[in-house]
């Protein structure tokens, strides 16, 4: 099987607008939830081939376990600082790599980080949706962090959209598809992001991260730390849907990634406690059910004002400062 | 010594205090995977006596077990008594089988050619003999070296550069001195290192603060609040820092910056290396 041919069916990534759940597949009951794994791994900078090997060893033990989807970090397949490697550890779409993962995401839905290459020899901070054999969806990270100890626009190019998409969770039975979006790491800091995905109907937010942790001040916990947990739990709670939050952890010339990964559901609380800074599996729970029971109880969505917000945004079209 | 004390109280203490657990967990882990990914099991470290090179070797033994923990203590003849003995109890606190370098032959063989070279320059020869015994232990016994230096010194440039600044990785470049002290009283080291002043031991009765003119507290209040923070000198003056003492900081920052790059290499080729050539050092590990 290549992805070739699975590829052209996916095409274009502009997302149709979303088919609304039947309603009686929200309403809880025996079939509203599903298993998510989160891998929370240390890639080996540079290795893609042993980082696929470690993908694969997971993605059989996500599936054995149980479950429909499981999310990787950001770069998982690459690594983080890669500076000059970044066209050499570079896939495009056909990549047999990612062929390899297409085939194991026939028993399990797959969340994936890599840099992919276009045509034009453009290379983005990719995570790629991979269901059924076939790639599902593909976000090309927008906000390429190149301040502070970050470097990214330097070797990578930015994408240029947030599209919620069906996340088909194959593992489920019946099937039922979510409505998902991804944001990669640093997409999390803009919160017009998340709102964007919002208002096309995500249910869950999926958040692969390559977070370093840093910021040991005042005696607290990482600066990073607590600033993540901030936003995954502000965002679950104002958006009213689970936040699968995947850090990475190990080390890169001298830098720690922090781990901490979780999944936070749709009234703001984690499922269980964050991991720590070790190489893990964790397996949550999420339920459709308890996203209509948390938009009963806060209708933020329903109540939010999108003719409001487009005309003060075409009012400030092209304003860059409250001039 | 210079009046350094802040007017004002200017919660740098409250700032600069960190979360030990938190700080060791981070340094451990990133001596265990920075020597194990490439390839070595081992570490060597110079060590002095003092709270620094303490505080470098037992989170080295709690990342590969003082087994794989290789002490070297490098006295010359004019080093404080104390000072050996502060090594030894640190070895024994950690279970770590210490070497002993006598420098001083090496040393004298080679400063009788040039009898009248001052204490700066002896204390310079003294470091970078003590930094090639670390690499020719590094050698020896298939083991990294640990540096020691810690980010209150990288600013000022208060090392010898290729002397003691030299090493293979640093766990202890990111932490002010003040941040040192606390992580040590929380890695259970002998109280005596931990409590006695600094000193570089490169002659007898030297003092850091003494020598830099300012105490460690003050000068890690103040690189705080300038590097870290990046406050404007109205700023620093604001929060009750003398604009001499601002002066001076600063200066001596400027003026190490040449210690804390590599040597730089004059460009020619559309390729350069460390310009257009930039490959993590963890590449291929």
């Amino acid at each position: 099987m290549t992805l070739t041919e699975a590829l052209p069916s996916v095409r274009p990534l502009v997302a149709p607008v979303p088919e609304p759940l039947p309603t009686t597949l929200r309403r809880g009951g025996e079939h509203t939830d599903v298993l998510v794994a989160l891998a929370q791994i240390a890639p080996r900078l540079g290795d893609v081939a042993a980082n696929l090997d470690r993908h694969l060893e997971l993605i059989d033990r996500a599936a054995t376990g149980g479950g429909a989807l499981v999310v990787f970090p950001e770069l998982s397949l690459t690594g983080y600082l890669l500076k000059d490697l970044v066209p050499d550890v570079a896939l495009s779409e056909q990549a047999d790599e990612l062929c390899r993962l297409a085939e194991a995401s026939r028993r399990i839905d797959v969340v994936a980080g890599c840099v992919l290459e276009s045509d034009d020899a453009r290379f983005y901070n990719a995570s790629i949706y991979l269901s059924g054999g076939r790639v599902q969806h593909i976000h090309r990270k927008v906000y390429l962090p190149t301040y502070g100890l970050f470097d990214e626009a330097r070797y990578m190019a930015e994408g240029n959209g947030f599209r919620a998409f069906s996340a088909p969770l194959a593992g489920a039975a019946p099937p039922r598809p979510w409505r998902a979006g991804i944001l990669i790491c640093e997409d999390m800091w803009h919160p017009t992001a998340a709102g964007l995905l919002a208002r096309e109907g995500v249910e869950v937010f999926i958040c692969p991260s390559a977070s370093p942790g840093r910021g040991v001040v005042h005696g607290h916990a990482l600066g990073t730390e607590r600033s993540y947990d901030a936003m995954t739990r502000t965002y679950a709670q104002l958006f009213t849907s689970y936040v699968i939050y995947c850090n990475r952890v190990g080390f890169e010339d001298g830098v720690n990634f922090w781990g901490g990964s979780r999944t936070v559901g749709p009234d703001g609380r984690l499922l269980d406690e964050p991991a720590g800074r070790d190489e893990c599996l964790l397996m949550h729970r999420i339920d459709l059910a308890a996203v209509r029971r948390a938009r009963i109880a806060n209708p933020l969505l329903r109540d939010e004002r999108h003719d409001i917000n487009d005309a003060e945004t075409e009012r400030l079209r092209g304003r860059r400062t409250l001039d | 010594m210079t009046s350094t004390t802040p007017r004002r109280s200017v919660s740098a203490a409250d700032a600069l205090s960190i979360d030990s657990a938190v700080v060791r967990e981070i340094l451990v882990g990133f001596v265990r995977n920075e020597v194990l990914k490439v390839g070595f099991e081992r570490v060597v470290v110079g060590l002095s006596g003092g709270i620094d090179s303490a505080l470098s070797a037992a989170i080295a033994c709690q990342a590969l077990g003082p087994e794989n923990v290789l002490p070297v203590l490098m006295p010359y003849s004019t080093s404080s008594r104390a000072s050996e003995a502060d090594a030894r109890a640190v070895c024994d606190h950690l279970n770590m089988t210490a070497t002993l370098v006598d420098i001083s032959p090496q040393i004298d063989a080679y400063f009788e050619r040039f009898a009248n070279a001052d204490r700066g320059r002896r204390g310079n020869k003294m470091a970078r003999e003590r930094m090639t015994i670390l690499y020719d232990m590094s050698w020896a016994h298939h083991a990294l070296v640990i540096g020691t230096s810690n980010k209150t010194e990288l600013l000022l440039g208060y090392g010898t550069l290729f002397g003691d600044m030299a090493s293979a990785l640093n766990p202890l470049g990111d932490l002010y001195k003040t941040q040192v002290f606390a992580l040590s009283s929380a890695m259970d080291l002998p109280d005596r290192v931990i409590t006695k002043a600094p000193s570089a031991d490169l002659w007898e009765g030297q003092s850091d603060e003494q020598e830099l003119g300012f105490g460690y507290e003050a000068v890690d209040s103040l690189l705080y609040h300038m590097i870290d923070e990046r406050r404007t000198r109205a700023e620093l003056r604001a929060l009750g820092f003398d604009d001499g003492f601002v002066d001076d900081v600063s200066r001596r920052v400027r003026g190490s910056q040449y210690k804390r790059r590599p040597p730089i290499i004059a460009k020619l080729s559309l390729r350069t290396i460390d310009r257009e050539f930039r490959y993590p050092r963890d590449w291929g590990t």
